[in-house]
Formats: C-alpha cells, structure tokens, sequence
C-alpha cells in the first residue's frame, strides 16, 4: 500500500493512488502487448496512415479503460467510461458488419453523449452561478446523471487518475524510447 | 451549521448543504496546478470549474500525445516484450 509518490493523502484506502497506479500499470502493459501481437508486422515506414490512426486508438482506448478498471466499478465514472467503451465497441462492430466502410470519427472519451440533450437546469448550477457546471458534465464520463456534488466528487477522483495515468504513460514511453 | 436549500427545483433526495460544495470546490482546487500554488480563499467556485474544465481538456490532450508516441513505438521496438517484462518487474 505504501509506495515512494508523494501524490495526495489518500483519504479513502481502496482508491489509494498508489495501488491504482500499479493496477493501472499492470494492466495497461498487458494491453500495449495485446496490441502489439494484433497489429501487422511493418517495422518499415510503409505502414499506412490509416493502420497508424488505428493502432493509436486502440492504445489511448487501452488506455482509458485500463484506467476505470484499476480505478474500480465503484467510481461512477470508471462505471461510465467502461460502459461507454463497451457500447461503442459493440456499435463499431456492428457497423464493420454491414458496411466494410470504418467509422473514422474521433472518439475521444468525454466528448459522445450528444444524444441526452437535456437542457433542464434542475441542478445548483444556477444557484451558485456556476454555467460551467455543464461544460464540466461533459468532461467527466457520466457526468450529465450526476447531481453538483457528486460531480465535484467524481471530477476530483477522475483528475487524480488522469494525472496518474498520464504520468505512467509517459514513464512506459520514455522507457521504450531509450 | 449546514444551511439547506429545500429547493423544489433540486432533483435529488436531500437538499444539498452550502458548507459540502465548498468542501468539494476547495478539494478540486488543491488538484489544479494553477490554483494550487496561490492558495488563497478567494478564488471563485465558478473560476475553479473553469480551470477544471480546461485542465481535463489539457490532460486528454497528453493523452493523446501519449498514446501517439507509444504506437509509434510499438511499431518500431523490437526489444519490446523484455522491456515491458523489466517495467513490470520494476513496479512491484
């Protein structure tokens, strides 16, 4: 449990940042793997531009979702952005299956539910002025069914695991990089 | 104490206290580099939405850089699994 990051006290232990970040970790690396063995052998510059963009896709999708499950169905987010993930999978998939013709669209995690376009203010929001409230529910997986505080709440964890999972990442990259 | 606002307006079950969102405003606004550093009372909740808002931006931005450089790394290193075992030796 105890770890050499000086990250934030940890106020609750099953979220504590450090065994997120080796869970994170651990999973992650199994996925760059995975994906290596899955994508074609072209060490060449001639990989093509579209195999790139698929490739990076899968890494920053592995990414995220390794990050909700080290983070733990607990979190309203992690529960969100796998749901999420899962569902567009499941939908890629069937689109693959009666078009050959791929969805290039960018799915950056955050940016998808534009089908709830429930403008009804029933929240703080207004109360205290905050406009941004929406902007926020955007940003955070799940964030349009949270109430303000429980918005605040996920929005802090979801940061702490961002900059986590940033932090690795660049670690695992520089290490490959050398 | 906790003043509530019985609201009919809100949505949920309790009325949600004054005193808990500033806890939660003043616990997101320790987790924000720009703000941190300040550290003063006087930083509005709605300022610190807005930087929240873009440091999350900021932070999928790396993301994306990230995953950008580790797939063009995958693609090119041939040492990778020793490397990968190694790393995760290195984790526990």
């Amino acid at each position: 449990m105890f770890c050499g990051f000086q990250m934030k006290n940890p106020q609750r232990s099953p979220t504590n940042p450090g065994s997120v970040r080796s869970r994170f970790t651990q999973v992650f690396l199994q996925s760059l793997l995975r994906i290596r063995k899955h994508s074609p052998a072209s060490s060449s510059s001639s990989s093509s531009l579209g195999e790139f963009l698929k490739r990076c896709h899968r890494v920053k999708v592995a990414a995220y979702v390794s990050m909700a499950r080290a983070a733990g169905t607990r979190r309203a987010w992690s529960r969100a952005m796998l749901w999420r993930v899962r569902h567009d999978a499941h939908r890629h998939r069937l689109l693959q299956g009666r078009c050959s013709r791929s969805s290039s669209r960018e799915r950056s995690p955050g940016k998808k539910k534009r089908r709830t376009k429930k403008k009804k203010k029933r929240r703080d929001d207004q109360e205290h002025g905050f406009g941004n409230a929406e902007k926020l529910q955007k940003l955070v997986p799940g964030g349009e069914a949270m109430d303000f505080s429980c918005l605040l709440d996920e929005t802090a964890h979801y940061i702490k695991c961002l900059v986590t999972q940033v932090k690795v990442m660049r670690s695992i990259a520089d290490f490959y990089s050398l | 104490m906790s003043s509530r606002r019985s609201r009919s307006r809100q949505s949920g079950s309790s009325g949600i206290s004054d005193d808990q969102i500033i806890d939660l405003v003043s616990k997101l606004q320790q987790l924000l580099p720009e703000i941190r550093n300040r550290r003063s009372d006087t930083v509005s909740a709605a300022k610190v939405l807005q930087e929240t808002c873009n440091y999350i931006r900021s932070l999928h931005r790396e993301v994306d850089d990230l995953s950008e450089r580790l797939s063009e790394l995958l693609a090119n290193s041939d040492s990778a699994q020793a490397a990968v075992i190694r790393n995760l030796l290195m984790q526990q």
